[in-house]
């Protein structure tokens, strides 16, 4: 266990926005939360980061959690003049050797030296995720990474982080949308809302009448078709 | 103005107190920017107002006056804005003025002469020794500081989540700033005046953002932008006859026309 919500509720103007929420996350996870607008998504994972208390219930780490966060919206201010090489340094304690090497493995060089204000979105997200795992954390918290990006960025994106995943002990929880993009990667599927409705397997999930409830059965039906494109296609590789 | 009066003690007094300011709002003038902190500076330096009243009508010095009411308006509006009651432009607004109004009741209800001109303009042909070493002493207690903090603060400035979760106390080093911002607003009163603080803050910067690449190399281009206008603006005032105050920002600004047709790269 890296940490673990222990039926945590979060009361904001008469509103309960989470409500005895559960979860435990292990080394080598990757659990993906789905959820409506307003779900507590967010919420949940500030708790989890300790930026808040929950009014009930507790959070336990373990002692040798590392975790690192890339927030939701990241915008750089034209107004700061700073290159990503400097703002991958910015507080930590790393050599530029050292940069050199992570940027070569995550394939940034290029974008080192231009100005943060200069980047593309999903340029930016990778930055992010970059100087986010200078410490070694073994837990990578993200917030709707690809919420600024087109489809081919998020591609990209995803294949970054599936590259991650699969090359560093760590553990992944993240808030989005693109179920049907990380469908392959991910372990996990919590629903949201507010309390959580419903949470398992991907496969399995889209069937659960609680997902159905909640996202629709357009949504449903599109994510365990993508589900089933995807077994097909393995099958297929398998057959040749 | 005699030429061989150009090195004397009044002016040197005034040159070094010059640059003492010149070199804090090089550091502070950056963030400000960054956090578009512009109206806060303004309602901060028109708080300062109500200090020197309270400075004037107590009987003790208006430096710490200045401080003390500051140091408690940014308190009460950092307060206010968290509890988002209104805007931050209209509370901004209401207190800038609250406090510049009462400032001058206080100042007229106290029966002393006192010349607004040198509070509102500033007056830095008049700076005395005394106050030359508390220059001194400010500078080096705000630039250590600044350096001290300087990472933690950028990176809070470019995004406060992230320094959250890298565990950096992030109200504290914001109450840090705000704390360096009081002692230069408290101390800039006498140099360019109530009215045209936040100008010392924000030009050198603005400026300096058309040819700078990293947040070090913009505040250091700042502060030095910054020296430059006073030293020339100073001489200026004395060699025309015009007010200091107004001639410094006056310097400040042709420096920002001429790099900006030069350099113009972002707009800050």
């Amino acid at each position: 266990m890296l940490i673990k919500a222990e039926n945590i509720s979060v009361v904001r103007n008469n509103k309960e926005i989470l409500k005895n929420i559960d979860l435990t996350i292990n080394p080598r996870d990757f659990i993906t939360i789905l959820g409506p607008n307003g779900a507590g998504k967010s919420m949940l994972l500030k708790c989890l980061l300790e930026f808040f208390s929950p009014d009930k219930g507790k959070i336990i780490k373990s002692d040798d959690l590392k975790v690192s966060y890339t927030p939701q919206d990241f915008v750089i201010d034209k107004s700061i003049p700073i290159t990503s090489m400097d703002f991958i340094m910015l507080n930590k304690n790393i050599k530029k050797d050292e940069i050199n090497n992570i940027s070569k493995e995550f394939n940034i060089s290029e974008i080192l030296n231009k100005q943060l204000s200069h980047l593309s979105g999903g340029e930016l997200q990778k930055i992010l995720i970059t100087r986010s795992l200078i410490d070694n954390p073994n837990l990578l918290i993200l917030d709707e990474p690809t919420q600024n990006l087109d489809v081919s960025g998020q591609l990209s994106f995803y294949k970054f982080l599936d590259k991650i995943y699969a090359e560093r002990e760590i553990s992944i929880l993240m808030v989005s949308h693109d179920l049907h993009m990380v469908i392959s990667t991910t372990k996990k599927v919590i629903c949201l809302s507010n309390h959580i409705c419903c949470s398992g397997e991907p496969s399995s999930i889209t069937k659960d009448p609680e997902f159905i409830n909640l996202f629709g059965h357009d949504f449903a039906d599109m994510m365990s078709l993508y589900k089933h494109d995807l077994k097909h296609n393995h099958e297929g590789r398998e057959s040749v | 103005m005699k030429v061989e009066k150009v090195f004397d003690s009044f002016i040197i007094n005034a040159l070094i107190g010059g640059i003492c300011v010149s070199i804090i709002a090089g550091g502070l003038g950056c963030f400000v920017v960054w956090k578009k902190m512009a109206y806060f500076g303004d309602s901060l330096s028109h708080s300062s107002l109500l200090g020197i009243a309270i400075g004037i009508v107590l009987g003790f010095n208006s430096t710490i006056g200045t401080f003390l009411v500051c140091i408690v308006f940014a308190t009460l509006l950092t307060y206010l804005q968290n509890k988002k009651i209104l805007s931050n432009d209209t509370l901004l607004g209401i207190l800038a003025h609250a406090s510049l109004s009462i400032g001058i009741i206080a100042i007229s209800l106290s029966n002393q002469y006192v010349n607004l001109d040198a509070y509102l303009f500033g007056d830095i042909l008049t700076v005395t020794d005394n106050e030359v070493v508390w220059f001194v002493l400010s500078t080096i207690l705000v630039i250590s500081t600044l350096f001290f903090i300087w990472e933690k603060l950028v990176l809070m400035t470019i995004n406060e989540s992230v320094a959250k979760a890298e565990n950096i106390n992030t109200f504290l080093i914001q109450s840090i700033f705000l704390t360096l911002l009081v002692i230069f607003v408290a101390t800039c009163v006498k140099v360019v005046g109530i009215l045209l603080i936040t100008s010392m803050l924000i030009i050198p910067a603005a400026t300096a953002r058309q040819i700078s690449s990293s947040p070090g190399s913009m505040a250091l281009v700042s502060g030095l932008l910054g020296i430059l206008s006073i030293i020339i603006g100073v001489y200026l005032s004395i060699f025309v006859d015009i007010p200091t105050g107004p001639s410094i920002i006056f310097t400040l600004t042709l420096f920002f026309i001429i790099v900006l047709s030069i350099f113009r790269k972002q707009t800050s």
